[in-house]
Formats: C-alpha cells, structure tokens, sequence
C-alpha cells in the first residue's frame, strides 16, 4: 500500500507561553517548533500498515526550508521518503489553498491511502476533508482505529462522544484524519536523526506540480486572519501569589470549604 | 443578505441542542435572519425532532431517506449539495459531525470555510468577521471570510448561548424528493459503547484531574496518593489517556466523561475547550500550571502558578498531617 502523510510543523504548545508582540502578531523569535501532535500519531500509523501490508510511507509538507526538520524527523521513525512542497506562490495560501496544493501533489503520485493529523495547532481541523472533497475520495475524520481488510477497503473506528466509537468500512483510496491516541508513536533519538541527515528530500515547486499561482496563496484566499488578541473570558481566576506553603494551607481550605473534605 | 441554513442533528424524536446555539448565531450574522433549519433523518423520530423545532425556526427542511437513517457525513454532504442555494450560509455544531462533514462541503458549496467559530463579529459587504481561538486557547485571532459565494461555518459548542427568541410557527417542507437516491464509499457498520473502567469518575465529589504536566506515567502516582488522601478519584486529560498513562475511562471532556464534582482540582491541564466540555454543574475549579498563559486560568476559580511535581507531593503530605491529627 503507498501511503502519503500530510504533517506540518508547528509551535509546540505545551512548551511555550504563547505571546503577542505590539503589531498584534505572535512573538515567534523563541518558540519551540515541533511535529504537529496528531500528524506523529499519522505516520506512525502508516507505518504499521505499511509493515503489515506492505508498501511505502511518504511525508509530505508545504512550507519552506526550516520545515525540512520535521520531514528528517518522521523519516528517522522510519517514513520512505520525505518531500518538502514550497514555492512563494504559496505563501498566504487558506485551507482550500493548501488542499489545493496537496491535490496536485496526490495527483503526480499513485496513493491508496492519504493521511493527515486530525487537526493543527493554529488550524481548523479542515485540510483532509477539503483534499478528500477536491480529489472527490471517500473521507473520514477523528480516526482511531485502522484494519487493512483488502486491497480495496479498510474497517475504520471513529472517535464520538463520550468515547464511544463509530465502526465503518471505506472504499480505497480514501484520506482519513487521524485522532491522537491511536497508538503509540515510536521514540526518533539523535541518533537515528543524524541517520538521515543526508539524505535528500526532493522539492516541488508550482510550476513541477501544474498548479495555477492564482488559485493559491494569499491573493486567492478567501479566509485571511485579521490580527490576534488575548481573550479575556470573564474575570479569570484570583492567583495565588503566597509561598508554596501558604497556597497549600489555602488550597485545603478551600476543598474543605467547598464540601469536598470529610 | 445570504440565505442562512443550519443543519441540526437529532436523536429519539429530539433536537439536538446546538438547534438553538445556531440560531442564536444565525441571529448574529443578521438580527433579521430569518434561518432555515435542515434535518436529515428517516421514521417518525425525524418528523417529531422537526416539529420540535417550529417554534424556533420559521422554516424547517425534513430530508427523509432510508439510507440516511443514520447520520453519515458523505451521504448528508452529497444531500446537503442538492438542496443548498448558491451563496448561502451555512451553521453546523463544531462537533464529530461537523468535523466530518463541513470542511468537504464547503469544497462543493464553492463557499469559504470558517472552523470552530466562537463568536459572530457580523457582515459588512461580502466580510463576514469571527472570532477563532488557537494554540490551544492561548490567543485568540480574528478571521475574515470573503462570502461573497458563500460560507459554512462550524460553531463551538457552547460558545454562542441561546437567546430568548420570538416563538415562530415553523412550517416543515419535505425536500426528500430533490434529493434522491445517494450511495456512500463509507459505510457505518456500528457503534461501540466505551468501556466501563475500575473507577466511576463520575461518582466523586473531589476530583484530582492531571493534564500533560504530569510528564510521565511513573508520576502519575503522585495523584493517585492525593486523591486517597482526600478521598477524591484521580481522572485526566486527553494527553494522559494518549500517551497510555490511565485508562480511557479516567478521561474528562467532549470524547471522554462528563463529571459533576463539587471540587475540581486540574493540575497540570492547559484548558482545552474539549477537556472543559466535559466539566458540569460549575464546580469549584482549583488549577495548579507552571505556565501562567494556560487557558486553565481563564475559567479557574482560584489560580497556583506552580510545578505540579513538587506541589502534589506537599499537599499530599500536609492532607496526611491533618488526617492524622485529631480534631480537637
């Protein structure tokens, strides 16, 4: 089975405090990037079906060159080949635009299956269903479990509420969004990143793609962020600003105020 | 001012309660809008969850089809397309459905896509402008959609609260016919309930709950001390379940439980809207999170800047000490 998996790199979330600089924009000088989250949980997906099954893993991303790092990452898991799909034309681009990109990709190659994380830290949760939609493949989102039943179908589960899961089968090729938790990513230690260090990644550009200029980037985006702000969601908590010891009395006496000691 | 359509899910004969989150966002987007509801469904479940929208929606469209007897996003997609006008405007509840069926339509609408929407800023000409949050709550951006050939919003739960509205005597018009026979490249097979786990979170009035500042299953231990100290269950954050340090069924928000404590000790949590989803009934929220941005400290009662791997350890100690002293 040829599997491509769409990640991104990202601001890693749980190691920074995100700020804002005064032209309303994020302080990105001292953020920590990272691999999106649910995109790791993705290739290591595809890399259990493609040892069960057989077949080949592909990453790819859309961005520039500081995004290599996280294609050399996801190769070092083990991903065949890792691609890197840049051009300025893209710059800007929206969700539409960047599954506008990914369509053309997917289709220079033969791939049974596409994955992508369920959603980025600054996204939308939108990229696999609009690439699903464009290529006019079956989709579905939130996935948490896959068994390869033929060369033309998986059985699929599907987070819901309250953890329930939803079973169903889909038709191949298909693009699914894959929930984390799925299973348990493999650890990419220095070493097997200095593996592949040399190793070259091809990139694609517009023109290598066919892709049309005006139907992506900024010019043809129809969704554009305006600026950032930090909420205010009413008054916020009362922080304790005593020593260790003197939040620790307060916290008990605050459980046991509010019914909670017995 | 575009046509505005919301599409309401519904279950056993009843409305979903995003039918009146979405009006009220409908309400939002124009005071005068004047929002058609879309129901998709089969049997009689379907017509009473119609009717029990007249009163909200002036009009309401009944989509009745065997094969959409259960809600399959590519088949009500596919329904949705040949039902829709150009140009309108479309709400759907930022939940597994609309997660899964939104992104695709807005393809095939040809309408701009605006995800996970907390608030309604309004429209001026072809811009409509909301509010969306990222890096997990830590900021929030406002987003300009160009919907001059359209829009499908998704909306968070629980975002836009449902307003007093005028009692309408919705009029059900059945929209089966332009629809016809639909066939999917996914097909539902069934549901599988979540397992019961060792410990009902739900049954606890003190909840020690840890989010990813637990970093490590060995650490998890600390909490477990606590909560028996306190006579409190431990229960956690989607990370944690991830990551396999507890079991699914210790899980708190929209894919996991729904708890109603009286207590709520989140340590270690950054606050995701989908951890807090499953936080009822306004407990008093304590939170301890060495990152003083956490969006915890948005909605907490009482704040601790503070590494929660040295702070559990202590006042585990100092619940012990008190325990063992007696009252005097």
């Amino acid at each position: 089975m040829e599997i491509l998996v769409c990640v991104r790199r990202v601001p890693d979330t749980s190691e920074n405090e995100i700020e804002l600089n005064s032209s309303g924009d994020i302080e990105r000088n001292e953020l920590v990037y990272s691999i999106n989250e649910p995109d790791n949980y993705a290739v290591e997906e595809a890399l259990q079906i493609a040892s069960k099954v057989g077949g080949n893993v592909t990453v790819a991303t859309v961005g520039g060159e500081d995004d290599e790092e996280v294609l050399r990452r996801e190769m070092a898991m083990g991903a065949h080949h890792g691609v890197l799909i840049s051009d300025e034309a893209f710059r800007g681009s929206d969700g539409r635009g960047i599954a506008t990109i990914l369509k053309a990709f997917v289709q220079k190659a033969n791939y049974d299956l596409v994955l992508t994380g369920v959603q980025a830290e600054d996204g939308g949760a939108q990229i696999g269903g609009m690439l699903a939609a464009l290529l006019d493949y079956p989709f579905a989102s939130l996935v948490n479990s896959i068994e390869v039943l033929d060369g033309h179908q998986l059985k699929i589960s599907r987070e819901i509420e309250g953890g329930n899961k939803e079973l169903s089968e889909i038709d191949l090729p298909c693009v699914l969004s894959i929930q984390t938790g799925i299973n348990e990513p493999r650890y990419v230690g220095m070493r097997g990143i200095r593996q592949v260090a040399s190793v070259p990644i091809p990139t694609f550009s517009a023109a290598q793609l066919g892709i049309d200029g005006s139907n992506v980037g900024e010019a043809a985006a129809n969704v554009k962020r305006v600026d950032y702000f930090v909420p205010s969601l009413g008054q916020g908590a009362e922080i304790l600003h005593g020593s260790r010891e003197e939040n620790i009395d307060k916290v008990l006496e605050l459980v046991a105020a509010k019914g909670g000691l017995k | 001012m575009a046509r505005i359509f919301t599409y309401i899910m519904h279950k056993d004969g009843m409305a979903a309660d995003s039918a009146f989150e979405l009006a009220a966002a409908a309400r939002k987007i124009g005071a005068t809008a004047s929002p058609t509801a879309i129901l998709t469904g089969w049997g009689t479940g379907l017509h009473a969850a119609c009717e029990s929208l007249a009163a909200v929606y002036p009009e309401i469209w009944k989509i009745a089809n065997e094969v959409l007897a259960y809600p399959n996003a590519e088949l009500v997609r596919k329904a949705l397309q040949k039902v829709v006008p150009s140009n309108s405007i479309v709400l759907l509840a930022h939940d597994h459905f609309g997660i899964d069926l939104a992104p695709g339509l807005s393809i095939k609408l040809n309408a701009a896509f605006l995800s996970d929407v907390l608030d309604i800023d309004g429209v001026e000409n072809t811009d409509m402008k909301v509010v969306r949050q990222e890096f997990g709550g830590q900021v929030s951006a406002h987003v300009r959609g160009d919907i001059s050939s359209g829009a499908v919003l998704t909306l968070r739960p629980g975002a836009f609260k449902a307003t007093e509205i005028a009692a309408a005597h919705g009029l059900i018009v059945d929209k089966s016919a332009e629809v016809g026979s639909l066939a999917a490249r996914r097909r539902y097979l069934e549901t599988v309930m979540a397992e019961a786990g060792d410990v009902d979170i739900t049954k606890y009035n003190v909840l020690v709950s840890i989010g990813r500042g637990i970093q490590e299953k060995d650490n998890v231990a600390m909490a477990l001390e606590l909560a028996d100290a306190l006579g409190a269950a431990v229960s956690c954050s989607r990370p944690v379940v991830d990551a396999k340090w507890m079991e699914k069924s210790r899980q708190v928000g929209s894919s996991g439980k729904t708890v109603k404590p009286k207590v709520y000790l989140a340590c270690g949590i950054s606050g995701a809207f989908q951890h807090l989803a499953g936080i009822k009934g306004n407990p008093f929220l304590i939170a301890i999170n060495k990152n003083p941005k956490a969006p915890i400290f948005q909605v907490a009662d009482v704040g601790i800047v503070d590494d929660i791997l040295e702070f559990l350890p202590e006042l585990t100690n100092k619940v012990r000490d008190l325990r063992s002293t007696p009252a005097k």
